[in-house]
Formats: C-alpha cells, sequence, structure tokens
C-alpha cells in the first residue's frame, strides 16, 4: 500500500524509490501495519495497534455489520430511524448503514433506514441565518445518501403532545398518524410484501426518499415562528446552570426523536455514540445520580420507551477511529456550535469528565476502553422495562425506571433528609424528621418551597406522609410539584431552573395527568382488589 | 539507485540539518470545531521564518499559538502540546506514528489538527 502520502521527498530521494521510503523520513521508525504486516501503517488505535489504510478500513467495516449480527435486534424491513446531527460519529454511521445496506456479500444488512436531524440552534441563541445555512449543509449530507429524512426543529418541542411521555406498548397505531407519509408507506409495505426482499427494499427507498422531498418541502413553507424560538430561549434561559441545560436539551431531543419515530412508523431509533462519548456519559451519569439508568442510558440497546427501541451501533469506535475513518475515506460532516461550544473545561459536568476522559486517553490510553466496557457489564438489578408495570414509575422527563424510592441509607434519602432540615428553620411549616427517614416513596412537598396546603399544625400528620400528592389539594398549585415525578437526576435538573412552569406544556399537563390519577387511585384504594387476591380466587 | 540511501534518515545526519534552514512551507488544516479558535478559517498556507536548527512540531504549536490563534489559547495547546481531544496528522498519517512534538517538519508537509471535543 504506497502512495497515499504524495511523495515530496523527491528532492532527496530518486523517484523509484519514492514510494516505498517516505515514510522512512521521520525520526521514529516507520512501523508496519499489525494486520496485513506489510504495508505502512498510518494510525494507532486501541492504544497500540497500528493499522495500514486498507487493514483500517476493513476493521472499521467489520466492526458495525458485527456489533448488529452479534446483538441481532433488527429485524429485516424494519424501520429504522437514524438520529443524525452531522457530527462526525452520526455521519460515520449514516456512511456504515450505506455501506452495509449496499453490500453484494451475504451479511448484507436489510432494514428500511430513515433519518431525523434536529435543529437546535434555537437553543444556543444562534442567529436564524446561522441555522438554515447549517440545515442545508447537513440537508445535502442527508439527500446524497437517498434515504427519506425528517429535519425537526427543537422549538417543535413545544408543542409535542403528552402522549409523546408515555411509556408505548407496541401498538404504535393507536398513536396519532402523520398526513400521508405514514399511509403511504403501509399501503405500500402491504402492495410489494411479495417482491423480492432486495427489490422490495430499492423500490420502498426511492418511493419514500420521494415522499420526503415533498414533507421537506412543505416544511420549509411553514416554517418556525419567531414566537416559538423566542419561547424556546426563555426556557433555556430560565435554566441557571450549563449542566442541566444539556440535560434538557437531551430530554427535548430525545422527545421530538421518538415522537418522530412513533408518527412515522419506526421502530427502532439508532444513536452515533462512541465509546468515547459513552465513556464520557457513563461518568457523567453518575456524578449526575443517574447512576440507577447507567445500563440503560450506555448500552448497546435502550428499551426504555417499550415500542421504539434505542440502538447504539457506534458504541466499539472510539472517537479517534471514527475521525480518520471520516477523513480517510471522505465521510462528510459538519460542524454545528452547540451549547458548550468554547465552553471551559470546568463549564458544566459534562465538559469537565469530558476533559477528564480525553486526558486518560493521551495519558493512559487503555483506561477509556475500560471505562466503556464497564457499561457493558452493568445491568439492571430489576428487569428493565415491563411493560406491564404501572407508567407512574417512570420519570416523567427521562422515562428511567424512577430511582427515589430507594432504601433507607441511600445517598439519595441522605440529601432529602439534609434538604429538610434546612427548611425547617425557614418560616412556614418544615416536615417531621421522622416521616422523611421512613422508607417508601419520598414525600412530595420536598420542593423547598413549603407549599404544603395542610399547612395547619394540627393536621400535619397526612402532609409528608406516604401517598405522592398529598399535599396537593383539588385544584393544582400555581407551581406544580413535579419532583415526585422525576428520577433523582432529573430532579436536580429541574432544582436548576428558576421556574419550573416554563417547561413545555407537553410536560406540565402530562405531570397534571398522572398526579390526578395517583390521586384518583388513593381515594379508591379501599375499593380495589389487589391483584394478589384477585389471582388466588380465580 | 543505491546512491541516495544515505540522506533518507534525516535527522540523523548533520549535514542534512544544515540544509533545512531556509524557511518552510506548510499546509495547515484545522476541523472538528478547532478553526473556531482561528477565526473559522479551516485552511492555512504559511511560511516558518528560518532559524538555525530545524522545526519540530513542538516549536510549530508556539509558533501557531504566537501567530494563527485568535483567542482562547487554552482551548488549543495545553502545556507544551495540543489539548487532550484534539487529534494531530502529518502529511494524513497519526503523528503517534511520527514522533509527535519531535517530528521535524518538511518543506510542503500537511498538518492537520481535528477536534474531536464536543462542541469543538
Ligand atoms: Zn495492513
Ligand atoms: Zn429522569
Amino acid at each position: 500500500m504506497v502512495g497515499w502520502q504524495a511523495g515530496k521527498d523527491s528532492f532527496y530521494v530518486d523517484e523509484e524509490y519514492n514510494g516505498q521510503l517516505e515514510h522512512v523520513a521521520t525520526p521514529s521508525v516507520s512501523k508496519k501495519c499489525v494486520k496485513c504486516k506489510e504495508s505502512t501503517a498510518v494510525l494507532i488505535i486501541r492504544a497500540v495497534d497500528a493499522f495500514c489504510r486498507c487493514c483500517f478500513k476493513e476493521y472499521f467495516i467489520h466492526k458495525f455489520r458485527a456489533m448488529l449480527g452479534k446483538n441481532r435486534i433488527i429485524f429485516p424491513g424494519e424501520k429504522v430511524l437514524l438520529a443524525v446531527s452531522g457530527g462526525p460519529a452520526s455521519s460515520s454511521m449514516l456512511s456504515q448503514v450505506k455501506e452495509g445496506l449496499s453490500r453484494d456479500a451475504p451479511k448484507k444488512l436489510r432494514f428500511v433506514p430513515g433519518i431525523i436531524h434536529i435543529d437546535e440552534g434555537g437553543a444556543s441563541g444562534q442567529s436564524m441565518e446561522d441555522r438554515r445555512r447549517a440545515v442545508a449543509q447537513v440537508e445535502s449530507v442527508l439527500r446524497s445518501s437517498n434515504y427519506p429524512y425528517h429535519i425537526v426543529y427543537l422549538e417543535q418541542a413545544l408543542n409535542l403532545p403528552s402522549s409523546v411521555l408515555e411509556v408505548g406498548s407496541s401498538a404504535t397505531e393507536k398513536l396519532q398518524t402523520g398526513p400521508s407519509y405514514k399511509a403511504a408507506v403501509d399501503q405500500f409495505i402491504q402492495t410489494n410484501q411479495n417482491l423480492h426482499p432486495d427489490l422490495f427494499l430499492e423500490n420502498a427507498w426511492s418511493h419514500l426518499s420521494s415522499l420526503s422531498m415533498q414533507e421537506v418541502q412543505n416544511g420549509l413553507s411553514n416554517p418556525i415562528t419567531p414566537e416559538n424560538t423566542q419561547a424556546l430561549q426563555r426556557l433555556f434561559a430560565s435554566v441557571r446552570t450549563l449542566t442541566a441545560k444539556e440535560d434538557l436539551l437531551q430530554t427535548l431531543r430525545q422527545h421530538l426523536i421518538l415522537h418522530t419515530a412513533r408518527t412515522e412508523g419506526y421502530t427502532k431509533v439508532m444513536m452515533g455514540d462512541s465509546c468515547s462519548r459513552l465513556a464520557i456519559k457513563l461518568l457523567s451519569n453518575i456524578s449526575l445520580g443517574r447512576g440507577a439508568s447507567l445500563a440503560m442510558d450506555t448500552g448497546f440497546s435502550d428499551s426504555r420507551y417499550g415500542d421504539v427501541v434505542i440502538v447504539r451501533p457506534m458504541r466499539d469506535y472510539s472517537s479517534k477511529e471514527i475521525a480518520y475513518y471520516n477523513r480517510m475515506f471522505d465521510v462528510p460532516s459538519v460542524f454545528i456550535p452547540g451549547l458548550d461550544t468554547k465552553a471551559q473545561d470546568k463549564a458544566s459536568i459534562q465538559r469537565l469528565t469530558e476533559s477528564f476522559v480525553n486526558k486518560l486517553q493521551t495519558d493512559f490510553p487503555a483506561t477509556v476502553s475500560t471505562i466503556y466496557r464497564t457499561s457493558e457489564k452493568l445491568h439492571t438489578a430489576c428487569p428493565p422495562q415491563n411493560t406491564n408495570s404501572p407508567t407512574f414509575d417512570k420519570c416523567l422527563m427521562c422515562a428511567c425506571s424512577l430511582d427515589t424510592n430507594a432504601e433507607e441509607f441511600s445517598a439519595f434519602k441522605a440529601t432529602l433528609i439534609s434538604e429538610q432540615l434546612s427548611q425547617r428553620r425557614g418560616p412556614g411549616p418544615g416536615l417531621s424528621l421522622g416521616t422523611a427517614g421512613a422508607p417508601g416513596p419520598p414525600p412530595a412537598s420536598f420542593t423547598g418551597q413549603g407549599q404544603c396546603r395542610s399547612s395547619d399544625e394540627g393536621q400535619r400528620q397526612g402532609c409528608g406522609s406516604r401517598e405522592p400528592g398529598c399535599c396537593l389539594s383539588a385544584e393544582m398549585p400555581a407551581t406544580l410539584d413535579l419532583k415526585s415525578l422525576l428520577c433523582y437526576s432529573c430532579r436536580l435538573t429541574i432544582k436548576d431552573m428558576t421556574a419550573v412552569d416554563i417547561l413545555p406544556q407537553y410536560i406540565l399537563a402530562e405531570a397534571e395527568r398522572k398526579k390526578r390519577r395517583s390521586h384518583m387511585r388513593k381515594e379508591i384504594s379501599e375499593f380495589l382488589l389487589e391483584e394478589e387476591d384477585e389471582a388466588k380466587t380465580s | 539507485m543505491t546512491a541516495s540511501l544515505p540522506v533518507l534518515v534525516r535527522g540523523s545526519d548533520s549535514d542534512v540539518s544544515n540544509k533545512m534552514a531556509a524557511p518552510i512551507a506548510l499546509h495547515l488544516e484545522f476541523g472538528g470545531g478547532a478553526e473556531l479558535l482561528f477565526d473559522g478559517v479551516k485552511e492555512h498556507h504559511v511560511i516558518l521564518p528560518d532559524q538555525s536548527e530545524p522545526w519540530d512540531m513542538k516549536q510549530l504549536l508556539v509558533w501557531i499559538r504566537a501567530n494563527l490563534l485568535k483567542e482562547r489559547p487554552e482551548l488549543f495547546v495545553q502545556g507544551d502540546t495540543v489539548r487532550p481531544g484534539i487529534l494531530v496528522l502529518i502529511n494524513d498519517a497519526d503523528w503517534e506514528l511520527m514522533g509527535e512534538l519531535r517530528y521535524e517538519l518538511q518543506d510542503q508537509d500537511n498538518v492537520v489538527f481535528i477536534s474531536t471535543l464536543h462542541g469543538g
């Protein structure tokens, strides 16, 4: 493998030696590829292995198909939504999907891809002009893939329906469906089922891409309004820390992807998280108090939403491998500034962790893959998603299982107690320490504002007792108490907001509904037969 | 064809070093968001002035910091090397294979810096 570096040594060297010897012209001894042991290596991966260009390409492509093959989670003909931010990892993922679907090899991938790109410029306050330019660049990359694509604006999260927060069963049909698009697909699939699978898929793509083009054009004629953008900016301005802003952005992004997947009939979503990104996510999630949902947050597949499963096929690639592959094999990507652009290392927990992981990578290259492999060994103690489990046991915002029903001596309880102790000095009734330490769901009114309605000293018994929502009177309070519906980590995010009622309407509405339901359940509880009793009698 | 072999290993031969005192032209490229620290300009054709000893990567970083960086040098250089998370390619090969900071730059070399950091 010669000649991929321009021969610039011709001044010193005979022309015929040029290719063979060019890498000798460095202070270090030129290394041979560990795989083929012939060609000159061009990069070092996995800390010590030197690869040549050809072997690296083979290794990279093989890894993608091996990852999907090993996990056997995507079915032939299944609609898979690729989340493409335009960044290097997701763009690389797109190129691998293209590569895998176009192969003639027997291991060819056989699913039907579509793409979603979310323009997040509204959150970081970019001008409409910059955003339009960035979207146009991403679009040109997406268009060249010939897959149908959906450009979604973060502003659209503000108008999501509350149903997006429900954990779905496999019956996606009941959810409100998009206009002509989905109907056309369904019809198409039905009429084409007898075709040869390959032919069928190819037809499907060409059909879908023409539809998506119309959709995009419709979208352009009906862009988001300046009011939407202002509302989004108000929302992000109300969040005090970059850490919480990044968390909120992640939540909204996830909801938009989920909603698009459901309305357009996708049952899998592919995210481009690399192993470097997942190592960072793993460590920062521990710092953010998301330990309980680590396995789902960083694993290969994540089924917390029930009907739509998130998969992360890039989790075996380091960001270095991705950057090299993209450069060597001309995979286009688009750099779009985000919330953390030009931020200092200490600007947020996520940023600080990233800088820590990168320093580790430089000084002790093997450790990063160790961190990320740790995530493979993590399993949730109880089976993660049981579709029968009542939905109020899931975090309202991130849909992970609620971890706040923790043991007596957990860090969570300790934080609660200290929070309540410090509250007692303030005006208004405090919560008695006795109830706070008791096992069971945390008291609903640990909001720090002490807006417990049954503030009558004599009636304090009722407050702070086991049932969440006891502090809410029949009419909703001015500031909705969300905390009992959130996991520990999402509570911290909300805590960094100046006002909770600025959250998008779909979140507030769903919170109210959940509250009402649990209140009602409480009221009628004594008339209900317990499930166990029922089982015994039948 | 045997005649030219000895001069191939540059830097090990003092005669060769003397010849290299002339200014050298480089093609520098910044990507992955690193370009934001250079006024958004990705490609730079620069000429390093003539000096008594050959230019190496370590000196190039000092020169970039003094002459090209527009803002926030700590987001690009840390200590005497690049900020962790920024990849360096010399003539399209990993600089880890080229001696990193000790690599002696040649006229017309192509040096690429790619940020793999989130947000650039
Ligand atoms: Zn090789
Ligand atoms: Zn949560």
